[in-house]
């Protein structure tokens, strides 16, 4: 809710809108509307805030009633919920894509445009000269160059300590993701909601599997594997608002690494090397800002210095009270949802 | 012959007929059958489409790995979509259909697919519908759009009934020393060894029966093993998968508790979600055979050798009458005895030209022969078979089923989850279990043992390396060679098509074709990995338990590498897919989070109270009477307060016992105001601040005694408050003699609040004198008695700006104390008053909650400039005013006032200049209520700058997201009794 | 799941206990400067291997423990209470 954080996330949004075009590769970008349930007239007017603010800078956003919203999506649990389902904020140009094809669009127009990919290659070490990092040692071979950015989402911590820079405002935890069994067109949005201590999102991908998720598991963790009582927990989540879902099947889940920082927000910046710029701290909403993150370190590193949107998306906000913060949860990397 | 059932063979029970229903048409089994032996035995041979080509799918195997079998069962509320036939227990009156198919699967108009191939290959979806074809012509996401809703209705596989799921689940739990996963011998062995060296052992089997893969012998009885391993005080699970390894050897298990039955009791749940929690684990999995990839693999009658081994002598049917076996393996020549005994014209294909193996002239041998392509569509009419060495000539045979054995693969799933990757097997042509430094070890064949006697040492062997690792003995044990077969395997993933485009197929259900994986690696997919997830290879239901061995080694042979060069895709739980409704158990519905209720709960509800979700608790919300609406209600009950006295519960307020010598210290530092000079029988608001200088919640202290207060926390953040507290106790001032205790549920409190409370009070109390002027000063306390000898705690502190008072008593004496306090309230047209009469008193007042304090705010962004101390340090005091938290522009607590003193607004409505209505604007209203004692409607929110800035100034107040938008005045928050007159009264 | 050995409670399910945080932070006194508790309060080690770290036994008896565990297999090498008197009483209960 800081200037420069919507108008942020709005271009990442357009940038998605015209995604598959200028990559030339569909990466199925669909607006089939983001839709996040309250529960409490409390929530519904914490979420207008929000909204309002995103209609004063003319993007679309609007309330549903329960009348609107059970028309939409007939089979929420609008009889039988623990919390009452009472209408929904929704922005109807966000929506789901499919996120390897985001990659791979990504990677081929890169190497079109004569940008170098290697695989499987493993950064191992750092050679400093006058201060700057002069050139990467990685498991294939040595690396020159002239300016060097960190996009390691998970192990930035890693990285920034093989550059002997200390300590960061990142915590690394793991994300459960899940994903059912494929069946017909069940759900034709992406339905968040969070209440009673719980957080929960779901949609269903083309291929007809439910994909869905929740909270951290809790405990700083590198490991790319989920623990059962967040399994339990994400399971009661979606059945607390679709309780068809109980006899949908678990196909497959695992765990990601993400980077959690101390306040919930991201970092494009520079950093106290001279060469060397950073893109971390995407918690567990990297995914929707993908193209403006990518567009805004671009132009950080062409530029030298940051666009007045990521101004304050530094590693010197903490002591200079900058609050970007969307949730208040204080410093803790663990409660940044 | 209308029935496949052969007399003298099978494990099912003739006496005991089922009838059931197949896409709408009733036929019979029997009792032990599965869905899938019954429709085979009645020769149904299409049952199901294929996901993306809608080719008709059979019967592939007889387990877990099916990939063609996938069907619907069931109806209405209880209807399942993608159940594997093959598991699938056949009971009276099961009702199974074809899907993914229109209008069924014997004829599905979606099989045009089938010759639109070119367009459906791997990755073709990353290609096209961005614009108008066939230049992609457009800009934006709507033309994609418009392809998606139909490619959304052809994909999928069943579909959901979209109704809620009536079912109940469990969650259960056990622990045990160890934990066997499989029956089959190995696993039995390992259980018994176990169990005669006292460990407490559970043995869990995903079938319906022990026995594992000896369930497809002939002679094979369990009866006797099941009798020994009951004596030996195993704890047998039947149908009851392990469906993941975690952490610290725990695993999930799924048991099936009445999938298998007609009628179950409703009262039993349909199924268990268990976590055991074992010491070491053992996993005697089994493994999968393979397929081979050829032209034309798919054609319903294709089926592993095994299946059709356990189809005969488990099932008593014989899958066909003239069979082809294809293998590269000596493991199908028992089988193919067996079928030719029972009465089946067999031509055994053996990829390997030379080898030995103990003949029976019943069946023709081709060695060196490999199939190449299957004739037919709906059923198999003939196969094409050619040397290996010469694909140019073939020859076909007539058949009227293909059996395939492309060799076996260990089932190191569970292994996998734990992030152990397996290693591939040269002479075995298999992945094999790398050691896991956890309690783990794989026994049987899947460590890749071909035969029996190996397993049981295995096992024997496993149990022997659990005791060592558990530190109960130190014995020497050796595993068995993995192999056993008399001539090697000879690999075989694929038989390459000449002609045109093949479809042959490497993961069935989803259609991934061997051309499929050859044009990801020409379009650079050639990680593991990208393979997957560009092909879908490994990603349907039965997550490529058969198929990704097969596209491994295409890639591999594309890349001119070896499999384990190429590597793994690591297999993620669960093994087999588990409903989420077993994952969530019994917290559905109502259950989902419990419910906390204040001891007066059912009181307050009973004198007309509409209750309203605040955290996990319950509380009144309004006590309307008559016709009242919740707005005619709050305003009569807040004029009440006003105008004589309310009572309101506030129970739900966190409570804390701080004792201790340091009591005064610990509140010192924790409080942002002073705390030293509290003197006993005196309470105090206090603000705490998180470590970076936020405020984090506020409340009351009261002094007790010399080392003693009681202290009150937001309903919000009581649990927060508490674990913070003890924090700071336990880790980072472990000097101080303090103790914290959470009294929360052990005190009852209402609020009595208006210019009638202390009359009300006084006729509440033993002894009248102590709650008078003198002796209850605003912020006095006192522990007294309410009459009836009733203990309780009395401060007056004012939320509503009234003179009022906190009672609190045991939680036993809460209805006592309501019942007492109404009855005397009454006298007065008191009223009862719930939090929306709360929230409008303390709007009136400026006092903040939690609808201000959002984890954002500062001490003195809230006006609360003067709770900060400036003569001591506290928690939060070095980093309150850090960098811009103390500008003065920032948004600081006002009122806000309509312009037009009868208009309405809401809170969430964002505040801007008169002619600046975009953006952030320059402040927000938080809450807002009407005002009974203004007239007219009131907020509390923050502007940049504060009041000093706007007073008199006309802002704007928009609210799109409601079509409102007002212009607003800034005022002070306290928008009553600024001098607080009524509270010293 | 992680089992985690309560001095007090004997070994429970993680799910009982609440995540704090690196343990080994040295918090600074309150009357110290913003660029110490900055440190303190924003900046941590993020060790990817063993490490010191608190739980809280929540659900439990409320003790604040300091478990050394790899963040990345999950294993546990030793859990101690974090208050050093209550170390001691285990200590001498041993």
């Amino acid at each position: 809710m800081m200037p420069g954080n919507h108008e942020f996330y709005e271009h990442s949004l357009k940038l998605w809108e015209n995604l598959s075009h200028e990559l030339n590769y569909n990466v199925m970008f669909s607006q089939r509307a983001h839709v996040s349930l309250f529960h409490s007239p409390g929530a519904k007017d914490s979420v207008s805030r929000i909204y309002n603010i995103m209609r004063l800078h003319g993007t679309d956003a609007e309330l549903w009633d329960l009348k609107t919203l059970k028309k939409k999506i007939p089979h929420l649990n609008y009889h039988n919920s623990r919390f009452p389902i009472l209408g929904a904020a929704v922005q109807k140009r966000a929506g789901n894509a499919r996120h390897d094809a985001v990659a791979w669009g990504y990677a081929r127009a890169a190497d079109t445009l004569g940008v170098d990919i290697l695989q499987n290659c493993e950064v191992t070490g750092f050679t400093r000269k006058n201060g700057n990092i002069e050139s990467i040692q990685t498991s294939r071979g040595i690396i020159k160059g002239k300016k060097i950015g960190f996009a390691v989402a998970g192990n930035t911590s890693v990285l920034w300590q093989m550059a002997e820079l200390g300590n960061l405002p990142i915590e690394s935890h793991k994300l459960q993701a899940f994903v059912s069994e494929a069946v017909k067109p069940l759900l034709d949005q992406v339905v968040v909601y969070g209440v009673g201590g719980a957080h929960f999102y779901i949609s269903q991908s083309d291929k007809g599997s439910m994909v869905f998720g929740g909270d951290l598991d809790w405990y700083k963790s590198y490991a790319q594997r989920g623990n059962l009582p967040m399994v339990q927990d994400v399971a009661e989540a979606a059945m607390a608002i679709f309780p068809s879902l109980g006899r949908i099947r678990l196909l497959r889940h695992w765990a990601g690494v993400m980077d959690m920082t101390m306040d919930g927000s991201f970092f494009i910046c520079k950093t106290p090397i001279s060469n060397l710029y950073l893109n971390a701290g995407w918690n567990y909403g990297g995914f929707k800002a993908s193209p403006a993150s990518g567009w805004y370190f671009a132009d950080l590193i062409a530029n030298e210095s940051p666009h007045n949107y990521v101004q304050n998306h530094n590693l010197e906000r903490f002591e200079k009270g900058i609050n970007i913060d969307e949730r208040g949860a204080g410093p803790d990397p663990k409660l940044h949802g | 012959m209308k029935t496949r059932r052969i007399d003298n063979y099978g494990k099912i029970n003739r006496d005991k007929i089922l009838s059931f229903r197949w896409d709408k048409k009733n036929y019979t089994g029997f009792e032990g059958d599965t869905l899938a032996s019954a429709l085979l035995a009645n020769k149904i041979g299409i049952v199901g489409r294929s996901f993306k080509y809608h080719r008709p799918r059979g019967i592939f195997s007889s387990g877990v790995e099916e990939s063609g079998a996938l069907v619907t069962i069931g109806s209405k509320d209880r209807r399942d979509p993608n159940v594997r036939a093959t598991t699938q227990e056949l009971y009276n009156g099961l009702e199974a259909s074809g899907q993914n198919a229109f209008p069924n699967v014997n004829f599905d108009l979606a099989g045009i697919n089938n010759y639109l191939g070119r367009f459906f290959a791997a990755g073709f979806y990353y290609k096209t519908f961005m614009g108008i074809p066939p230049l992609e012509w457009g800009k934006g996401t709507a033309i994609w759009m418009f392809f998606e809703k139909f490619i959304r209705k052809a994909a999928g596989m069943g579909s959901a009934s979209g109704l809620p799921d009536p079912d109940t689940y469990e969650h259960a739990h056990d622990f045990c020393d160890l934990i066997v996963v499989g029956s089959g011998p190995s696993g039995v062995a390992a259980a018994i060894e176990a169990a005669e060296k006292k460990l407490d052992v559970i043995l869990v089997e995903q079938d319906s029966l022990i026995g594992g893969n000896q369930l497809a012998e002939n002679d094979f009885d369990n009866s006797q093993i099941k009798n020994q391993l009951e004596n030996l005080g195993i704890k047998i699970m039947t149908r009851t998968t392990a469906f993941g390894l975690y952490d610290n050897c725990v695993v999930g298990l799924l048991e099936r508790v009445t999938d298998h039955i007609s009628a179950p009791n409703l009262n039993i749940p349909r199924q268990r979600f268990w976590t055991i929690r074992a010491k070491h684990i053992i996993v005697g999995a089994g493994a999968i055979e393979r397929h081979i990839a050829f032209n034309n693999n798919d054609i319903p009658g294709v089926m592993t050798v095994n299946a059709s081994k356990h189809y005969l002598n488990r099932y008593g049917v014989l899958t066909g009458k003239r069979i082809a076996i294809a293998t590269n393996n000596d493991s199908v020549y028992e089988t193919a005895h067996q079928l030719s005994e029972a009465g089946a014209d067999i031509t055994v294909l053996d990829s390997r030209s030379n080898f030995e193996i103990e003949t029976n002239k019943n069946f023709e041998i081709r060695k060196g022969y490999v199939p190449y392509n299957i004739n037919g569509s709906k059923k198999i009419h003939s196969l094409d078979v050619s040397k290996s060495e010469n694909m140019n000539k073939y020859e076909t045979i007539n058949c009227d089923q293909v059996l395939l054995s492309g060799g076996w693969s260990p089932a190191v799933h569970l292994l996998s989850h734990r992030g152990v990757r397996p290693k591939w097997d040269y002479s075995n042509a298999c992945f094999l279990p790398s050691d896991s430094k956890e309690n783990i070890t794989m026994v049987g064949s899947s460590r890749g043992l071909w035969n029996k006697n190996d397993c049981i040492a295995s096992g024997i062997a496993g149990t022997t390396d659990a005791l060592n690792r558990l530190g109960i003995s130190k014995t020497n044990y050796f595993f068995p060679k993995p192999g056993g077969w008399k001539n090697p395997i000879q690999p075989l993933y694929e038989v390459k098509y000449k002609k045109s485009r093949s479809k042959s197929f490497v993961d069935y259900q989803h259609d991934v074709t061997t051309d499929d994986v050859r044009l990801a690696h020409r379009e650079g997919f050639i990680s593991v990995e990208h393979l997957k997830r560009y092909t879908t290879l490994g990603m349907a239901n039965d997550q490529g338990k058969m198929g990704n061995i097969i596209g491994l080694s295409l890639m591999a042979e594309l890349l001119n590498k070896e499999i384990p060069e190429v590597g793994t895709t690591v297999f993620r739980p669960p093994y087999t897919p588990v409903p989420i409704g077993a994952l969530s158990g019994r917290n559905v519905g109502k259950h989902f989070r419990p419910l906390r209720v204040t001891p007066m709960h059912q009181w307050n509800i009973d004198h007309g109270a509409k209750m309203i979700e605040v955290g996990l608790y319950q509380r009144p919300w309004y006590y309307p009477k008559e016709n009242e609406t919740l707005s005619d209600s709050y305003i009569r009950e807040a004029s009440t307060v006003r105008k004589t006295v309310g009572i309101c519960d506030v129970t739900s307020l966190g409570k804390i016992a701080i004792q201790g010598p340091d009591s005064t210290e610990f509140l010192n530092r924790i409080y942002s105001n002073g705390f030293s000079k509290l003197q006993v029988g005196k309470a105090r608001y206090g603000i705490m601040l998180r470590d970076d200088g936020i405020v984090m919640d506020d409340g009351t202290s009261w002094r007790l005694a010399e080392n003693e207060y009681f202290m009150t926390t937001s309903t919000g953040e009581a649990a927060k408050v508490m674990s913070w507290l003890e924090e700071l106790l336990q880790t980072r001032w472990t000097d101080l003699n303090v103790n914290v205790t959470s009294v929360s549920e052990q005190w009852a409190g209402v609020s009595v609040a208006g210019p009638k409370s202390r009359e009300v009070l006084n006729n509440c109390v033993d002894d009248s004198l102590v709650v008078n002027n003198n002796n209850l000063p605003f912020m006095g306390v006192t522990s007294t008695f309410l009459k009836g000898n009733i203990p309780c705690r009395i401060a007056r502190i004012s939320f509503s700006g009234e003179l009022a008072f906190e009672v609190y008593v045991k939680s036993d004496f809460a209805n006592t104390m309501m019942d007492l306090l109404w009855a005397n309230a009454k006298k007065y047209d008191g009223c009862l008053y719930g939090l929306e009469a709360l929230g409008a008193l303390r709007v009136e007042k400026g006092h903040v909650t939690a609808a201000e304090l959002d984890g954002r705010v500062t001490i003195d962004d809230a006006g609360l400039s003067k709770m900060a101390s400036t003569k001591k340090s506290y928690i939060g005091s070095a980093m309150r005013k850090r960098g811009v938290l103390k500008n003065n522009d920032r948004e600081i607590l006002v009122g806000f006032f309509p312009s037009n003193l009868k208009e309405t607004f809401n809170a969430g409505t964002i505040v801007c200049e008169k002619n600046n209505i975009k953006g952030q604007g320059i402040g927000r209203i938080t809450s807002v209520t009407y005002s009974p004692e203004l007239g007219h409607w009131i907020g509390l929110g923050f502007v940049k700058g504060g009041l000093d800035k706007w007073k008199d100034i006309i802002l704007v107040g928009a609210d799109p997201v409601r079509n409102k938008q007002m212009n607003l005045k800034v005022v002070s928050p306290h928008m009553i009794d600024p001098k607080g007159e009524r509270m010293y009264a | 799941m992680i089992r985690i050995n309560c001095p007090y409670c004997g070994e429970r399910d993680h799910s009982e206990f609440s995540y704090g945080g690196d343990a080994t932070i040295n918090y600074p006194s309150l009357d110290a400067s913003e660029k110490e508790w900055t440190e303190a309060i924003f900046f941590r080690k993020n060790i990817k291997g063993f490490q010191f770290e608190t739980w809280h036994h929540s659900n439990g008896c409320r003790m604040w423990l300091v478990v050394e565990r790899s963040t990345v297999t999950h294993e546990i090498k030793s859990v101690k209470p974090c208050h050093p008197d209550l170390q001691k009483v285990v200590e001498n209960n041993k």
